[in-house]
């Protein structure tokens, strides 16, 4: 039901101020109030058990949002690039931008990230089964460690796989001419994308090492839970960037 | 090693200060031989001899980037953040303290590396703080390309990683750390400073990082990002292909003017914030005020191309970075509205916090009128390589920033020590830096428009025909001079102040925010930013009572 139905106490109060039709004493300062919420006592921030994890998944979104940055800058100056050219002595418009032929398993890598994503978002949800987490919590043993952990394995299995990918896409392309000090400038922008996207996925392999070390060593469940977690999301991040960038690879050069 | 080796949020916001402090001294000495190079081109300086051209241009860069990125960064926004948001904000913690050390530790490599350059073959590097290609990208182009400009790139990404995890801590807290009551509209003007400034750091370092990384491969790894077909350097054609010098400018400038911002947002609050404090009101259209700092940060992304008029832009790019430089004026100009109307009704407190962030508000009005003068595409044309826009940034980035820092320390510096500083020093160290910090940046309008440029080694030729340009010259080196000499009563006011100055007491400057709350005080604040129940628990048992703080405020008043 729509909330002007019925007019709130505070509502009514301010209509009718009951001081011989004088405009009400709005006692706002700053701001707040009025609209039923409580903002004397409104809890600002979060509190409560999801506190420290919503803390972090708030750092890794940040840290995330200052990355895209990074990855929209290197893809600017792939557009700027693209369209450089200069005019010759007859006058024609000459581009050296010659479009790279993506190597096709570059195909069989994405899907590898693809399923990558998926096996560590399966572990993901494994530290978050509240009777597995209630378990835990008792000091019934580790249900959620259990199940997750193979998991996260297959998905170190599976980013080293990737990561094995780019480096035989790169040997292709050596093979086939295009090495990084070519005259290219598209073939400097393959390297570049994939080299900083192939960097961050070895960071992601790092944190999903530690987080590995995190589920042995960790006593607390929701320090466990945090490990998990943040690395999860960043290696989404990672996969999204990644469907960015082999869409600019593929379609636009 | 724990005092050295903290997480404590407290300790490395000192730090971080004492950290800008090493910089802003390299830095302002570097500036003075800047200076007396500018009048006396021939002294050959004691140890080190003749001054040559390229020495000259390595001063002019190192000193702008110890400056940008190790004071007028580090101070305001990592260090004053370090030492009062958390206690701001009733936290009293960081969101990530091992983070926040980490990022302090970054910036400090970053400085040690960058000092290193001028130690390497070749020197420190010579392109200025803005690194224009095809020249840095080469490193045969001149002295100071070579390892020297390797050491700069270094150094920067260093920093940007460094900003970045600041940024993020920062962020993190801001929304997670508030304590009960304080809602958005509930925040202290400092806290929507540092906010929109961490916003800014991760939007505009991660393209610097970017940047970087390009002119790097161009450097070292056979690309051509930046350097034109048939780029002749030295009598050698370099480059590899269709590379363009402007799109560095354009990824330069993406960060570089948000970082104008970076350094002037968190002042921007801190003026807001004492400004308030002193005149004894509210923030006057406190959600205006917040919003304008949003406005300024949000339009201060769209902006670059204003700094490339000049380049060889496109020039209906031109018109269009024009008007959204001149609609930054109106936030700034609502802004300054807002803090004369805070000021307006009289009975201030001038005590040196106070002067310094008077003197804030009048640096950026001097130098921000002329900043819709130099939005103009055609008046840049003229006005851009001469000494009009290094008087305009250093007057309305500089200074204004400076001051802020100032300000920030002699308010704070009770929170840090239990001790008040000197308030004679203080007030003498306010009036002299005013008007020498006139003296110095004011002239340079005048010879810039008289048509001197910058960038120059020395003046020869028609540029010193003009009447008075030489007098002016050496009017500003003594300025300058003087004003670098008056920093020394304000390092003795700190150090002997941190020892033998007066105490201060638990609220010296009856401050209404939280940092200063008695440390048993409830933090809950209960109706605006500058008003929480530790406050008139302190000043009255149980009721605030403004009669109360009234004749505590005429009684300080009278004392002063």
């Amino acid at each position: 039901m729509p909330a002007t139905f019925t007019r709130h106490s505070v509502e009514v109060e301010r209509r009718d101020p009951g001081i011989g039709g004088k405009p009400p004493v709005d006692r706002r300062p700053t701001g707040g109030g009025g609209d039923g919420d409580n903002w004397d006592d409104h809890q600002s921030g979060r509190r409560g058990p999801r506190e420290l994890l919503s803390r972090y998944r708030l750092g890794v979104l940040f840290a995330m949002a200052g990355d895209l940055m990074f990855f929209v800058a290197i893809v600017s100056a792939f557009f700027v690039r693209q369209s450089a050219g200069h005019f010759d002595a007859r006058d024609n418009y000459v581009s050296d931008w010659r479009p790279l032929a993506v190597p096709p398993i570059l195909w069989l890598n994405t899907a590898v990230l693809l399923l990558s994503s998926i096996t560590i978002e399966i572990g993901r949800r494994q530290l978050f089964r509240e009777i597995d987490v209630m378990e835990e919590w008792l000091g019934l043993g580790r249900p959620a460690v259990k199940r997750a952990a193979p998991w996260l394995l297959a998905t170190l299995g599976l980013g080293l796989l990737f990561l094995a990918g780019q480096w035989i896409a790169w040997k292709q392309l050596v093979l086939a001419g295009f090495r990084f000090d070519s005259p290219d400038p598209s073939s400097h922008f393959f390297y570049l994308i994939t080299g900083a996207h192939g960097a961050h996925l070895l960071l992601g392999l790092v944190a999903l090492i530690a987080a590995l070390i995190g589920l042995s060593r960790l006593k607390r469940v929701e320090l466990r839970q945090i490990a998990v977690d943040c690395t999860a999301w960043y290696w989404h991040t990672m996969g999204l960037f990644w469907i960015f960038l082999f869409v600019l690879l593929v379609w636009f050069q | 090693m724990s005092r050295i080796f903290t997480t404590d949020h407290r300790r490395l916001g000192v730090l971080y200060l004492y950290l800008s402090l090493a910089a802003v001294v390299v830095g302002t000495l570097l500036s003075l031989l800047i200076r007396i190079h500018r009048i006396w081109p021939d002294w050959r300086l004691p140890v080190y001899g003749l001054m040559k051209p390229e020495d000259y241009l390595a001063l002019v860069t190192m000193h702008g980037t110890l400056m940008v990125f190790f004071v007028l960064t580090t101070a305001p926004q990592s260090g004053f953040a370090n030492l009062v948001l958390p206690a701001q904000i009733g936290g009293g913690r960081m969101a990530f303290p091992r983070l926040n050390a980490a990022a302090f530790w970054l910036a400090v490599l970053s400085f040690v590396v960058l000092l290193a350059a001028f130690f390497v073959p070749q020197g420190a590097p010579i392109s200025g703080w803005t690194h224009y290609p095809p020249m840095s990208a080469v490193s045969a182009s001149g002295p100071g390309q070579g390892a020297g400009m390797d050491i700069w790139l270094a150094s920067i990404g260093i920093f940007c990683l460094s900003a970045w995890l600041s940024a993020v801590n920062l962020l993190a807290t801001i929304l997670t750390q508030r304590c009960s009551g304080m809602s958005w509209t509930r925040m202290p003007m400092t806290v929507w400073g540092w906010m929109v400034a961490s916003i800014l750091t991760l939007l505009a370092f991660s393209v610097l990082l970017a940047a970087l990384l390009l002119l790097f491969s161009d450097r070292h790894l056979g690309s051509s990002f930046f350097v034109p077909m048939g780029d002749l350097v030295n009598g050698r054609i370099v480059g590899h292909g269709d590379g363009s010098p402007l799109l560095w400018l354009h990824l330069f400038w993406f960060f570089g003017h948000p970082e104008v911002y970076i350094a002037i947002l968190p002042g921007m609050g801190l003026a807001t914030s004492i400004f308030a404090n002193f005149a004894r009101r509210t923030v006057r259209g406190y959600r205006t005020m917040a919003g304008m700092l949003v406005a300024i940060g949000g339009l201060g992304l769209l902006v670059w191309g204003h700094h490339m008029f000049v380049s060889g832009m496109n020039p209906y790019a031109g018109t269009a970075f024009a008007l959204t430089t001149m609609a930054i004026a109106v936030p700034s100009t609502v802004e300054v509205l807002g803090w004369l109307a805070l000021l307006s009704r009289g009975g201030l407190r001038l005590t040196t916090p106070m002067l310094f962030a008077l003197g804030f508000l009048s640096f950026f009005i001097a130098g921000g009128l002329t900043g819709p003068l130099l939005a103009q595409p055609a008046l840049d044309g003229y006005l851009h390589n001469t000494f009009f826009v290094v008087g305009h940034f250093h007057l309305v980035m500089a200074m204004a920033g400076v001051f802020s820092i100032f300000a920030g320390i002699y308010y704070w510096f009770p929170l840090l020590t239990g001790r008040r500083m000197n308030e004679l020093a203080g007030k003498l160290h306010f009036w002299i830096s005013l008007f020498c910090a006139y003296g110095t940046f004011l002239p340079m309008y005048f010879s810039g428009l008289a048509g001197e440029p910058r960038h120059y080694e020395r003046l020869a030729g028609p540029a010193t025909n003009f009447a008075g340009i030489l007098a002016n010259e050496r009017g500003i080196t003594f300025s300058a001079l003087t004003l670098g000499a008056a920093q020394l009563l304000f390092l003795w006011n700190v150090f002997h102040s941190a020892r033998r100055g007066e105490p201060a007491g638990q609220n010296p400057w009856q401050a209404t925010t939280l940092e200063w709350a008695p440390p048993d005080a409830p933090l809950r604040v209960t109706h605006g930013p500058y008003d929480y129940e530790g406050f008139s628990a302190v000043t009255k048992q149980d009721t605030f009572s403004s009669e109360e703080i009234l004749c505590q405020w005429e009684a300080a008043s009278k004392q002063e």
